[in-house]
């Protein structure tokens, strides 16, 4: 699954306007990667369409770092 | 004692130029910023041409991120009041922010987002709908963005009165100087209403010249064949400063706003009165003011909108309460060469005002080949003049019948 994390990753900096390497697993959207809560929505609304998944906003809620956004999008995506 | 306000810097984002200088001798040519749209398809729409700017540069002197978060009205707002600091050369370190402003008007906001995410919401339903729409789209998010971007905590509002926006909040940024609620307030109007749905509307009221073979000649002020205004966008900004700190810091002042006027019609919601009783109090009110005769008055940069109603009741109103003093007056319409900018107009057409006053030079109203009837006065016919302007008058009139008069007056001395 490491080509999801660079799926995400690459959507990651054409969204939120910041460098490729800035965008790691620990990465925190609104701490390191400059983002508002804004960002995060417009963000998700993204991964939603690419994924053809809805997340639900208790869900969104908890995905503050860039790695658990990754994880999430596996189990959801491995179960469906 | 009373105190005195100074515009001491300018910025514009115009078809004719993204700079001051570039504006101004274009004007002062008579060159037409008026062309066939070319940012999205018109082949099905009425009308085919505006001032439209070709290719606007944001991302040269803002980041990446800001332009994807901002309308194009908000974007040209920003470009204005970086150029209008940068002319007055203020130093931000030095400035009391809290006593800073910005009031930048607009009438339509972000319609161009608006449209754009209302066809995704028809398409893909409510999900689909960005949660930036509000925060890009709502008139006041110029004044926001602009107060964001140079920490600014001073008044911060929009004004909105449709084509009389920038006059208005030109007007209401004074007075906030005037009382001492303000020492310097960034300030003007904002527009970008150059997209399908808002050409439509404006076109199917009628208000549009249909000109479509001839943009360059469709906005002709006064002219016996004009049939309607051309749609523009664009803005203009102007740093008011309270007269005692503009002259601590030996700033540029390009002159001195004296008056302001407002008024309504209460007549009809698009119309103008035709007995011009609004524009008459709007610029009675403006020189009560500012403490001027109608003698002392040397240009008016007119509403001049080229469409039949209009240009009719502004000649009445000027010639009503200048009386003889009508005929030796220049007055010209900038919107023959840049269009209409609704909200933005007054604020653009203020700063021309500004130079002309400072430079001592009046651009030209183009495409007026045959005055129509009763259009009698100078209207500054074929090319740039240049006269010694001691004052001059700003008129602004919109839809709603609102009406606003700036009055500006040469800097003489503290």
């Amino acid at each position: 699954m490491t080509n999801l994390f660079e799926e995400v990753k690459n959507l990651i900096v054409e969204k939120l306007h910041v460098p490729p390497e800035k965008v790691t697993e620990e990465a925190h959207f609104i701490n390191d990667l400059n983002a508002d809560s804004l960002d995060i929505t417009t963000l998700l609304m993204e991964v939603n369409e690419k994924y053809g998944i809805d997340i639900p906003d208790e869900d969104a809620q908890k995905l503050d770092t860039v790695g658990k956004l990754v994880s999430y999008l596996k189990e959801k995506l491995g179960k469906e | 004692m009373e105190r005195r306000v100074v515009v001491t810097g300018l910025g514009v984002v115009s078809s004719l130029g993204l700079n001051i200088q570039d504006f101004f001798d274009n004007l002062l040519k008579g060159k037409s910023g008026v062309s066939r749209i070319t940012r999205f398809d018109v082949s099905n729409l009425e009308v085919q041409f505006a001032a439209e700017i070709k290719n606007f540069p944001f991302t040269d002197r803002f980041d990446v991120k800001l332009a994807k978060r901002t309308d194009r009205f908000t974007q040209y707002a920003l470009w204005a009041s970086l150029s209008a600091v940068e002319d007055a050369q203020l130093d931000l370190n030095k400035l009391d922010k809290t006593k800073a402003g910005v009031i930048i008007g607009s009438g339509m906001g972000g319609i161009e987002t608006w449209e754009i995410e209302h066809i995704k919401f028809l398409q893909g339903g409510p999900k689909k709908v960005s949660p930036l729409l509000v925060p890009m789209m709502i008139p006041d998010m110029a004044s926001g963005q602009v107060s964001i971007y140079f920490g600014f905590k001073g008044p911060n509002f929009c004004v909105t009165s449709a084509c009389a926006s920038g006059a208005h909040a030109i007007g209401e940024a004074f007075r906030l100087i005037k009382s001492g609620d303000a020492d310097l307030i960034i300030t003007g109007g904002s527009e970008a209403p150059i997209t399908g749905y808002c050409i439509s509307s404006f076109a199917n009221m009628g208000a549009l010249s249909k000109r479509n073979e001839e943009p360059e000649k469709a906005s002709r002020p006064f002219d016996r064949d004009r049939n309607g205004f051309v749609l523009g966008e664009g803005c203009g900004v102007v740093i008011l400063e309270e007269l005692g700190s503009a002259l601590k810091r030996n700033a540029k002042i390009y002159c001195e706003i004296c008056g302001y006027g407002a008024s309504a019609d209460a007549y009809h919601i698009t119309a103008p009165d035709e007995n011009g009783e609004g524009a008459y109090m709007a610029m009675a009110n403006a020189l009560k003011e500012a403490k001027l005769s109608p003698t002392d008055i040397d240009y008016i940069n007119a509403h001049g909108t080229s469409t039949k109603l209009n240009d009719k009741v502004e000649v009445m109103a000027i010639k009503r309460l200048f009386g003889e003093h009508a005929y030796k007056l220049l007055v010209n319409s900038t919107k023959s060469m840049i269009g209409h900018l609704l909200g933005g107009a007054g604020a653009i057409e203020f700063v021309v005002t500004c130079l002309s006053v400072y430079y001592n030079k009046v651009h030209p109203t183009i495409n007026l080949d045959n005055p129509d009837e009763g259009m009698d006065l100078d209207f500054v016919r074929f090319q740039m003049r240049e006269k010694e302007i001691f004052a001059a008058l700003n008129n602004s009139f919109g839809f709603g019948g609102h009406n606003a008069c700036l009055a500006v007056k040469k800097f003489v001395g503290g």
